[in-house]
């Protein structure tokens, strides 16, 4: 079965290639979150997140987490940070750093979901 | 009684097998990062030989040899330096020499291995034989992009503060170069085969940025200063490998940043000779031996798939989806094979590079990086 992940990130290869217009960046964004819409929240898949998160975050935080171009994201680093703020940093990046906004390619419960694992590991 | 025959046969085959020589120069190492082992295979056997285990942690881990092709140096993200004898098959020493290391490099006369690492942020050089620290250098910076250079130098480069540093050991202590204004944030780089040219891409800003390693006193030079990265149309999800730059004829193939295509600089101007338009967002642009292919990679989500570009017409003649998560290849050192790395299906898997048919599967446990003897003789690799 094609985990929620995945097939969510599968859509970006219906994704235009540069040079494409804001406008049309706009549509796919908004067919992205439509079809993100379509999954509940129950239906989110923790191994493929967490295998997002050390597979691909850790490109550049580091496969354990625990930093590489991009800070330390484990949870005795990131404790004094709200899941709220954590989730909007992973939505929309940081400007004029390489943290990219990842809202094309995850839904917010998605979002959520990692922040709130990166703060408690355990927990989820 | 028939338990001691065993043994002892075991023992003599073993004996036997250990007293052939064993010759170096057809073999390699594939990193698993996952289990921190790298397993040591034979290119002209397309198998596998042995797994070396106890190297720590190897997410984003290279490894470089030493000239007589037997030992390789392993850098780990976790700091540690470790050297495998690929004849004895073990490990004959290992140390943690920083928190976060991101690469290295071994010297012209293989005397030297230096190691940039992001925390703390620097380069770190040590005897090849004893892996005793001969030098530490602090730039203050996390460091990315260390090669080696003719004449027992290393060059690398700054993320954070955009200055390029040539470290000069031909007369026992280095001796350092600092060229600044590099351009913002350089995320990696690459030297040319013959030790000439050093180029940084940059992601803070447009272009890139090359040194003339010849000149006296090497300036920046800016290069397709007008091309934007573009993060605003194209987030970055993977930065782009400068290490396996692809030199065709006359011409480099560079991954771009942030964009679907690769560029073809005129190695002798600098300047733009074309693009050609991919699959998705380039991680590795190598080029075959003979330079007359280039093999692509992409990353997440589009790492199932690597595209083929003919050098000469700057098209591309093959596609296809060896499997998830595709994270590197390696060609035979005349190119007419190819070993690739997918990740998530547990496989290296090695191509014909003319008929683009798939020779074996090899199982490795989540491979990445594949390295070859061959690179032993190669300026910065």
């Amino acid at each position: 079965m094609a985990s929620l992940a995945h097939s969510q990130l599968g859509l970006r290869n219906a994704s235009p290639t540069a040079g494409v217009g804001w406008a049309a960046r706009t549509v796919l964004t908004t067919a992205v979150l439509v079809a993100t819409s379509a999954f509940a929240a129950d239906t989110l898949d923790p191994n493929a997140l967490k295998r997002l998160v050390h597979q691909d975050c850790g490109s550049c935080h580091g496969l354990s987490l625990k930093g590489g171009l991009g800070p330390d994201l484990r949870s005795e680093t990131l404790e004094h940070y709200d899941a709220e703020v954590l989730t909007g940093v992973i939505l929309d990046g940081i400007p004029d750093t390489a943290m990219p906004p990842w809202r094309p390619l995850i839904s917010e419960e998605e979002a959520e979901w990692i922040a709130r694992y990166l703060l408690e590991p355990e927990a989820q | 009684m028939k338990q001691l025959i065993l043994t002892l046969a075991a023992t003599l085959l073993m004996t036997t097998a250990q007293a052939e020589p064993t010759a170096t120069g057809d073999l390699g190492l594939v990193i698993e990062r996952a289990k921190g082992s790298v397993l040591l295979v034979d290119q002209s056997d397309r198998a596998a030989l042995a797994r070396i285990e106890g190297l720590g942690d190897l997410s984003h881990a290279s490894l470089v040899y030493s000239p007589d092709e037997r030992f390789a140096y392993v850098f780990g993200r976790d700091g540690g330096l470790t050297k495998v004898d690929i004849v004895t098959r073990q490990i004959v020493n290992r140390v943690v020499q920083a928190g976060n290391a991101i690469g290295g490099a071994i010297s012209d006369d293989g005397k030297l291995v230096a190691v940039s690492n992001y925390e703390p942020g620097g380069v770190r050089v040590f005897d090849a034989d004893t892996l005793e620290m001969v030098a530490d250098i602090p730039t203050d910076s996390k460091t990315i992009g260390l090669v080696d250079a003719p004449g027992r130098r290393f060059v690398f480069t700054m993320w954070d503060t955009g200055e390029t540093w040539i470290a000069d050991f031909s007369n026992g202590d280095p001796a350092i170069t600092k060229i600044t204004d590099m351009g913002k944030n350089p995320y990696d780089a690459l030297i040319t085969a013959n030790g000439r040219t050093y180029i940084t891409g940059l992601f803070g800003e447009d272009g890139l940025t090359a040194l003339d390693l010849w000149a006296e006193t090497p300036e920046p030079i800016r290069v397709l200063p007008n091309y934007g990265r573009g993060q605003e149309e194209m987030p970055v999800y993977k930065m782009p490998h400068l290490e396996g730059w692809a030199l065709t004829g006359r011409e480099f193939v560079l991954p771009a940043v942030g964009h679907h295509e690769v560029l073809w600089i005129d190695s002798d101007t600098l300047t733009e000779t074309g693009r050609t338009k991919t699959h998705g967002q380039p991680v590795f642009a190598m080029a075959r031996p003979d330079g007359r292919q280039v093999w692509v990679n992409f990353a997440h989500p589009l790492n199932d798939t690597i595209q083929v570009i003919d050098s000469v017409t700057k098209e591309i003649i093959h596609e296809f989806k060896p499997g998830p998560a595709v994270l590197h290849m390696e060609f035979t050192p005349r190119g007419h094979e190819v070993w690739i790395s997918v990740r998530d299906a547990n496989k290296v898997m090695v191509y014909d590079t003319q008929t683009f048919e798939k020779l074996r599967e090899i199982e490795a446990d989540s491979p990445s990086g594949i390295f070859f003897t061959a690179r032993a003789h190669r300026t910065g690799l």
